[in-house]
């Protein structure tokens, strides 16, 4: 197999079996969650659930100042790298392309440079995040293999993007070919691991931001 | 509680659980990423520093229930599991085991309060102590739940009282404060507006609160009564984690209630008893009430509000307050306390951390009846005492007989002489005389 027929081979036929295992595998993923209901509540409503349901999904982006002062790494480093994710992900304009040709919507991209520095800093967060998890007490003793295979995945396609755009790994059909497969591994492993968090963490501060709304506090 | 051990196994604690299992639980199952922040949010963990007694980590039995049997990936590796024990022809081995649930007893009882802290801080929105009192129904039955809170659950359903403290203690009580006050402590009126409920701990330890709202209620007008039959507010049901008790104990005020005619039921200076009435009672009856639950601090606050409290003085000591994690953070009563303290308190300074960020005491949730927990509940006062350190009060005030207890315990351990009073008896203490000619 020649770089371009590898190449060929990711933007083709396991593009198309990545994106319909992540799609299926997450409409799934959200059907078991919201299927299961709640039971219904008798105790009579202090407050209204669904502002604040939705207050809270937008509001856990910023921590409260007490778990800001008590663990400024973990909320600087996961906030850097995060948004340097989406970023690079969703504003370098090949990637929107790639998406206004698969889904028929587009926007605006950044500039490559920043997107490269983006991706720099995104890589630098990630390396520090995983080396916080190997050694601060707490996250060492609730680390699976699990969490180290996620970090592994979200690794590789910011990584093998930066040394394409970067062209260190050559020929350049060969650097794009992984690329683009690390990011279908991405999207395949995606909705079988705690990766879901992507989509249901917003599902959970919603039900957060209802149970104690409901009860009058903003959570 | 029924019929002894026997009764319990650990089927029954994983078919309690998959009742627990809802779309929230699952949300939140799925979400978390092991980033540890909930740790930093925990009183127990933040001063034992024992990675153990990180939140999320509590739940990890009833975690792995979950995706074994409500995620699609789970039904498949179990499958596959099973395969592989049928053709190697050995028994497979269970997921969760009683030794397991052993194991996360003291997790799931002596180091958590569920005071609902780490579910503020969450960066992915797990309410976490949501899931804790679901998962203490499995521990209860499978019979994983610690002897103290067996005990004072026991006493609660034969006798009415945790404490095992029956009416005739109370009455003697009632004829002091009857001399003490010169008013009338009204018993079963019906149709007054307000069932007050009482909670064994107060009764016994601080007889002030009863006497307060005697004369607080006689200074405002209020319509109001006590229930022979029924005047224990505590639910031991909701500290161990029992629905079946829980529903058996908030029937007794509901009947009470609805015999009287009352409008209203007055949970009094206890957290739990507030939660459990208030939030979790009418799910566990599985039905409405015909009446309105409110903590003592609400129906002082509207009194004062309605201008029915005249008080005169204030307190010029430096105070300051806990808020008791039921009331504050878990029953959205923040601002309430603080217009009351405005009427009496010259010298207030809040706790920086306070209201539905405050910490917790270290001793609710069933704490303080598990003897076994004694070291881990002192461990975690440390975060309130530093707290205190903090804003150097003369006094602490609250408005929970238990927090109340864990306070004034713990800061006489580490010799700090801050007496600590109840908000009711605060009030009590300023209200304007009435004259003469006004007296009945």
């Amino acid at each position: 197999m020649t770089p371009m027929d590898f190449l060929l081979l990711t933007k083709g036929p396991l593009f198309s079996v990545a994106i319909a295992i992540f799609a299926l595998g997450i409409l799934i993923r959200l059907a078991e969650i919201l299927t299961l209901g709640r039971a219904k509540n008798y105790a009579a409503a202090r407050g209204n659930e669904v502002i604040p349901g939705l207050k809270t999904v937008y509001r856990r982006f910023n921590p409260d100042p007490g778990t800001f002062k008590r663990s400024p790494f973990d909320v600087i480093v996961g906030t850097l790298w995060h948004v340097g994710f989406v970023v690079a992900l969703l504003l370098f304009i090949p990637h929107v392309e790639l998406i206004k040709s698969t889904l028929g919507i587009g926007w605006p991209g950044l500039p490559n440079p920043v997107v490269d520095a983006v991706t720099a800093i995104t890589l630098l967060g990630l390396i520090a995040a995983l080396i916080h998890r190997l050694t601060q007490p707490v996250k060492r003793f609730l680390s699976t293999k699990e969490d180290y295979l996620i970090w592994a995945v979200t690794f590789l396609p910011v990584l093998t993007g930066y040394l394409a755009y970067h062209r260190l790994i050559n020929p350049y059909p060969l650097a794009l070919g992984l690329h683009i497969l690390s990011a279908e591994v991405f999207l395949i492993v995606l909705p079988f691991t705690k990766l879901t968090h992507i989509f249901t963490a917003f599902v959970a501060r919603y039900y957060n931001g209802a149970i104690f709304g409901r009860k009058g506090i903003q959570s | 509680m029924t019929q002894g051990a026997n009764s319990f196994s650990l089927t029954r604690g994983l078919n309690a659980w998959r009742e627990e299992i809802d779309a929230p639980v699952a949300s939140f199952f799925s979400s978390c990423v092991h980033c540890g922040l909930c740790a930093q949010a925990c009183p127990f963990y933040v001063e034992t520093g024992d990675p153990k007694y990180t939140p999320i980590h509590k739940l990890e039995p009833m975690r792995l229930l979950w995706e074994q049997e409500y995620t699609l990936w789970g039904k498949l590796k179990k499958a596959v599991k099973d395969r592989i024990d049928a053709q190697l022809g050995r028994q497979p081995r269970p997921l969760i085991t009683d030794e397991m649930l052993e194991e996360w007893e003291p997790l799931l009882y002596d180091s958590c309060t569920m005071c609902g802290r780490c579910s503020m801080v969450c960066p992915v929105g797990n309410d976490i102590h949501y899931m804790i009192r679901k998962a203490r129904e499995g521990m209860v039955a499978s019979g994983h739940a610690p002897e103290g809170l067996i005990a004072a659950s026991v006493r609660a359903v034969k006798t009415g009282s945790p404490m095992g403290l029956q009416w005739k203690t109370l009455e003697v009580q009632i004829k002091h404060v009857e001399t003490a006050t010169d008013l009338e402590v009204p018993i079963d009126k019906a149709g007054a507006d307000y069932l007050v409920l009482l909670s064994s701990m107060e009764i016994i330890n601080f007889p002030e609160y009863l006497e307060a709202i005697t004369k607080i209620f006689d200074h405002a007008g209020v319509s109001w009564t006590l229930s022979r039959d029924c005047f224990e507010a505590t639910n031991a049901g909701v500290q161990i984690g029992s629905k079946d008790i829980g529903a058996q104990l908030v029937q007794r005020v509901v009947d009470a209630a609805e015999q009287l005619g009352v409008k209203n039921v007055i949970s009094p200076e206890c957290g739990h008893a507030y939660t459990g009435i208030r939030w979790e009672g009418p799910n566990m009856i599985k039905r409405a009430y015909p009446f309105k639950v409110f903590h003592i601090i609400e129906v002082l606050d509207q009194l004062r509000a309605e201008g029915r409290i005249q008080t005169e003085g204030k307190e010029m000591d430096r105070l300051s307050m806990h808020d008791p994690c039921n009331l504050a953070r878990k029953s959205g009563v923040v601002k309430q306390q603080r217009s009351l303290m405005d009427l009496v308190a010259g010298d207030f300074v809040d706790l920086e951390e306070h209201g539905e960020y405050q910490w917790c005491c270290g001793a609710g949730g069933g704490v303080s009846s598990n003897e076994r927990a004694e070291e881990l509940k002192l461990a975690a006062f440390k975060r309130k005492k530093a707290q205190i350190e903090e804003v150097e009060p003369e006094r602490m005030v609250t408005m929970c007989a238990t927090c109340r207890t864990q306070l004034e315990e713990g800061l006489e351990e580490f010799n700090m002489d801050i007496p600590v009073v109840g908000l009711t008896e605060m009030i009590a203490d300023h209200l304007v005389e009435k004259e003469e000619s006004e007296k009945p």
